[in-house]
C-alpha cells in the first residue's frame, strides 16, 4: 500500500499515475477534505462534557504498563511510564511510573499529619494547612527508581523504551523546602542523618544526609501544576532532586533527626549494588547521567518510510545538568552531536533531537549523555567490567535499539 | 535566637495568645505529644537504637511464620513464586547466582526487626505483637542455620548475633572506581571497531503484549469513527434500536435478515439462501452494497478502503449489545 518514497514531487507522481498509495486517496482527491466530515455538520461535547479532562480515545494506548512477571502481585509492584508516546520533557501525572510497596492509599488533606522528631530542639507537628503556610518553590526534577533498566543488565529483555527506561518521570513540583521545616524544629549539632517514613502500610522508611536534607530537598504537595495524584504521594511527598526514586517518601509522615543511618530493609536488602566480588555498595543515591532515544524505538517504529526522520529521546543526570548528548546510527562507531531542545536543568529531563534523512538502510541507533561534571555514559560492557554481572541496579548504560530496512526497531545488545 | 523572635514570642503571649512558644521561625506547626512520638517513632537501628524489650523464641516464631508468612514466604522461608526467599544462600554472593536473603545478604538484625516490626505481615501491617516479632527474627534467623531450634532472641542478647553478611558493603565509591574511567572528552570518530548484534530481546520474548493491543485499540477506535457513515441509518451498542436501517448488535456472524424488520425482497432470499455474515460476507457487502445484493434497500454506496472495511468490521465485531 505505501510507497517507501515520501518526497512531494514523487507522490503526486506517483498518485497521478496508477492510482497508487496512499490510504484513503483517490482521483478526486482525499475525501477528508472533499467530502463534508461529520464532526464539520454537527456539534461536538459541550464545556462540562469532561470536568477534569482526559486524553481522547484515539490515545487510548499511551498509559502506563506494567510487566506481570517482574513482581507477585500489584500492590507491591512497579508499572512504566510510556515515554515512547511522550514529547517535550514534563510527564503528565497521570503517565507517571507508580512503585508501591502497599498500594497507593487514600490519605485526605484533613487527616494528614507530618511529625518531626529526634535530635530537634521542639519536635513539632504540621497540619496540612501548616505546610501550605511555609515559603514555598517550584523546581522541575526526574524522578528515577534505582531499578530503571535493571532487567536489561545482562542483555536486551524487553522490547520498548516504556520497559526499558519507563521507571522515570519528571515533573514541576510545588513545596517547601525541607530545610525550613527542619529549621522550624531547630536541628541539634549531634544531629547528622534524617529518617523519612511514609504513612502507608510499608511504613517504607529512608535515612538521608543532613547535608543533602538541608540542601535541595523538597517536601511537596503539588506536581505540573495540580495536587500530587494519589499514585504519587498525595496529599505530601518527599522530593530529592538527582536521587534514587525509593527516597521520594510518599505519603510522607515523618522526619526523625539521628545521629546515623537508620540501615533499614530498602537501603540495605534492596537498592544495593552487588559487585562481581560479592561485595555490595550501599549509598549509591545519584543517578548517573544517562539518556534513550525515545523515537524511533520498539514501540515507535518507522511507519513513514525513507526520508525526514526525527530521532528525538531524553537524557537526565543526577549530578548536574546535561551538556550534550550524542547520536549513533551504527552501534557506537561514530558520533554526531543532538540538538538539545530549550535549556538543560540540573537533575531534570532534557529532550534531545536529530533531524535526520533516512535512506532505509539499517541502523544501530545509539544515545549518549554528557553531564556537567564531564562525565559521559558508559556503554554497559564498561560498567559491568566495573561492577560484574549481579549489580542491576542503578543501570545508565548506553541503549542500542536496531532498526531494519522496514523501519522496525527491536533492542539489542552489540559487540 | 533573635530579637526580633523574642519579640514576637513576648507579644504573643503578652496578647494571650494561647500559641507557639518554640524557637521556630514562623512560628507554624505545634509540639509533638510525647505519645504522639511514641506512637510513631518506631524504627530500630543497628546499634540497637529504639528495639523495645522482649524476646521470642525459635519455635514460637516457627508456627507464628506458618500462620502469617508462609503463603508467601514458604513455611522454610524458601519463597513461594515470584515472593522473596528469605532463607539460605549464606556464601553464593559472589556466584553466578547469587541468593540475597536475610541470612545471606542483610548486614544488620536491626534491620529484620524493624522492616517485620513496621511493616508486616503484608496486608496487615503493624499488628505484630514486640514478642512475635522477635519469634520471627528468631526463626529466620534460624532458617539459615544461624541459631540452634532452641534459640531465644532477646533484648539483651540481640547486639550478640552474627550477621554472615556484616562486613559485605562498602560506601559508594563509583567517585574513585567509575568517574574517573568515565570522564573526558567523548570520542566522536571510529571510536571502536565494527559491531555486530550479540542479543535480541525478542529472543527472550518477554515483553507484554504491547504492540498487539495497541494495533487491536486503533483499529477498533478506526472503526467507530468509520462507523460515524453507518450512523445516519443503524445504530449499534448498549441501547441501540432499529432505525432507517436494523441495529447492528451482534451482527458479526450472525445469520442475514431478522425476521422483526423490513428488508428488502432481495436480502429476504439471501437470507433463505443461508447468508450468515461473516467476515467475509460482511467485507464484500460493505465494499459496494448494490453490487453484491441486488435490490438491498441499503442506500450506500460502500467503503473505499479497505482498511476502513477491516477497521468497521472489527468495530461492529466488538459490539455485543
Amino acid at each position: 500500500m505505501t510507497s517507501k518514497t515520501s518526497s512531494r514531487r514523487q507522490f503526486l507522481v506517483g498518485a497521478a499515475s496508477a492510482g497508487v498509495a496512499f490510504p484513503t486517496a483517490s482521483r478526486a482527491g482525499d475525501p477528508l477534505i472533499t467530502e463534508v466530515q461529520d464532526w464539520a455538520i454537527g456539534h461536538g461535547d459541550g464545556v462540562d462534557a469532561s470536568p477534569y479532562g482526559l486524553p481522547i480515545s484515539h490515545e487510548s494506548h499511551v498509559v502506563r504498563r506494567n510487566v506481570e512477571w517482574l513482581t507477585a502481585d500489584t500492590i507491591s509492584s512497579i508499572n512504566f511510564t510510556p515515554i515512547h508516546a511522550l514529547e517535550g520533557t514534563i510527564t503528565p501525572q497521570g503517565v507517571g511510573f507508580e512503585r508501591h510497596h502497599s498500594g497507593a492509599i487514600d490519605l485526605s488533606k484533613p487527616d494528614y499529619r507530618l511529625m518531626i522528631n529526634g535530635l530537634v530542639d521542639q519536635p513539632l507537628v504540621f497540619t496540612y494547612e501548616d505546610i501550605e503556610r511555609f515559603p514555598r518553590e517550584n523546581h522541575v526534577y526526574f524522578c528515577e527508581c534505582a531499578a530503571n533498566s535493571g532487567m536489561e543488565w545482562n542483555g536486551a529483555q524487553l522490547n520498548g523504551a516504556q520497559f526499558t527506561h519507563g521507571m522515570i518521570h519528571n515533573m514541576e513540583y510545588t513545596g517547601v523546602p525541607l530545610r525550613l521545616l527542619l529549621e522550624e524544629a531547630g536541628v541539634q549539632t549531634a544531629g547528622k542523618w534524617v529518617f523519612v517514613e511514609g504513612a502507608d502500610a510499608s511504613s517504607n522508611g529512608r535515612s538521608i544526609p543532613l547535608d543533602k536534607a538541608l540542601g535541595d530537598c523538597l517536601v511537596a504537595f503539588k506536581a505540573n501544576g495540580e495536587a500530587l495524584r494519589k499514585e504519587h504521594g498525595y496529599p505530601v511527598r518527599l522530593v530529592v532532586p538527582g536521587w534514587e526514586g525509593n527516597l521520594w517518601i510518599k505519603w510522607l509522615r515523618r522526619i526523625e533527626v539521628t545521629k546515623g543511618p537508620v540501615e533499614t530493609k530498602e537501603e540495605t536488602s534492596k537498592y544495593t549494588d552487588l559487585l562481581g566480588s560479592g561485595i555490595a555498595r550501599k549509598w549509591t543515591w545519584e543517578m548517573d547521567a544517562k539518556s534513550v532515544i525515545t523515537a524511533p524505538s520498539p514501540q515507535m517504529p518507522i511507519r513513514h518510510g525513507t526520508g525526514p526522520l526525527v530521532i528525538t529521546g531524553l537524557a537526565w543526570s543526577g549530578r548536574g545538568a546535561i551538556e550534550g548528548v550524542d547520536i549513533s546510527l551504527d552501534g557506537g562507531v561514530n558520533w554526531t552531536p543532538a540538538r538539545l531542545d530549550g535549556q538543560a536543568r540540573a537533575k531534570a529531563l532534557t529532550r534531545f533531537y536529530l533531524d535526520h534523512v533516512w535512506d532505509g538502510g539499517q541502523m544501530l541507533l545509539q544515545s549518549r549523555a554528557r553531564d556537567s561534571t564531564g562525565y559521559v555514559q558508559p556503554k554497559k560492557d564498561d560498567l559491568r567490567r566495573v561492577r560484574g554481572l549481579n549489580s542491576t541496579y542503578h543501570n545508565n548504560a548506553i541503549q542500542t535499539w536496531w532498526v531494519n530496512a522496514e523501519g522496525m526497531v527491536e533492542n539489542v545488545e552489540v559487540a | 535566637m533573635s530579637k526580633w523572635r523574642d519579640l514576637m514570642i513576648c507579644a504573643a503571649l503578652a496578647a494571650g495568645v494561647s500559641g507557639p512558644v518554640w524557637s521556630g521561625p514562623y512560628f507554624l506547626g505545634r509540639p509533638a505529644e510525647p505519645d504522639e512520638i511514641a506512637a510513631w517513632n518506631h524504627e530500630v537501628q543497628p546499634d540497637g537504637t529504639g528495639l523495645p524489650l522482649g524476646q521470642g523464641a525459635v519455635e514460637d516464631g516457627d508456627v507464628l511464620f506458618g500462620e502469617r508468612c508462609a503463603a508467601c514466604h514458604g513455611d522454610f522461608a524458601e519463597g513461594v513464586g515470584n515472593w522473596p526467599t528469605l532463607s539460605g544462600g549464606i556464601g553464593t554472593l559472589g556466584d553466578e547466582d547469587p541468593v540475597k536473603t536475610v541470612g545471606s545478604y542483610w548486614p544488620y538484625l536491626s534491620t529484620a526487626w524493624d522492616f517485620i516490626h513496621r511493616s508486616k505481615p503484608y496486608g496487615n501491617a503493624q499488628t505484630l505483637e514486640v514478642d512475635e516479632v522477635y519469634s520471627l527474627v528468631a526463626f529466620l534467623l534460624y532458617s539459615s542455620d544461624l541459631v540452634e531450634d532452641d534459640f531465644v532472641l532477646s533484648h539483651e542478647n540481640f547486639l550478640d548475633v552474627k550477621m554472615p553478611n556484616a562486613n559485605g558493603f562498602v560506601v559508594d565509591d563509583r567517585a574513585a572506581t567509575e568517574y574517573p574511567r568515565f570522564s573526558g572528552p567523548p570520542c566522536m570518530r571510529d571510536c571502536r571497531a565494527p559491531v555486530k548484534i550479540t542479543k535480541r530481546a525478542t529472543d527472550l520474548d518477554l515483553t507484554p503484549e504491547m504492540m498487539v493491543a495497541t494495533k487491536e485499540l486503533d483499529l477498533l477506535a478506526q472503526g467507530e469513527k468509520v462507523f460515524a457513515k453507518c450512523k445516519a441509518c443503524h445504530q449499534v451498542g448498549e441501547g441501540a434500536r432499529d432505525r432507517v436501517g436494523p441495529a447492528l448488535n451482534g451482527i458479526v456472524g450472525a445469520d442475514a435478515a431478522r425476521a422483526d424488520f423490513f428488508y428488502s425482497d432481495g436480502m429476504r432470499a439471501a437470507a433463505k439462501a443461508g447468508l450468515v455474515w461473516d467476515h467475509t460476507e460482511l467485507a464484500a457487502y460493505l465494499a459496494n452494497p448494490k453490487a453484491y445484493l441486488p435490490g438491498t434497500r441499503m442506500n450506500f454506496s460502500g467503503l473505499g478502503s479497505q482498511a476502513d472495511i477491516e477497521a468497521v468490521i472489527a468495530f461492529l465485531a466488538s459490539q455485543k449489545g
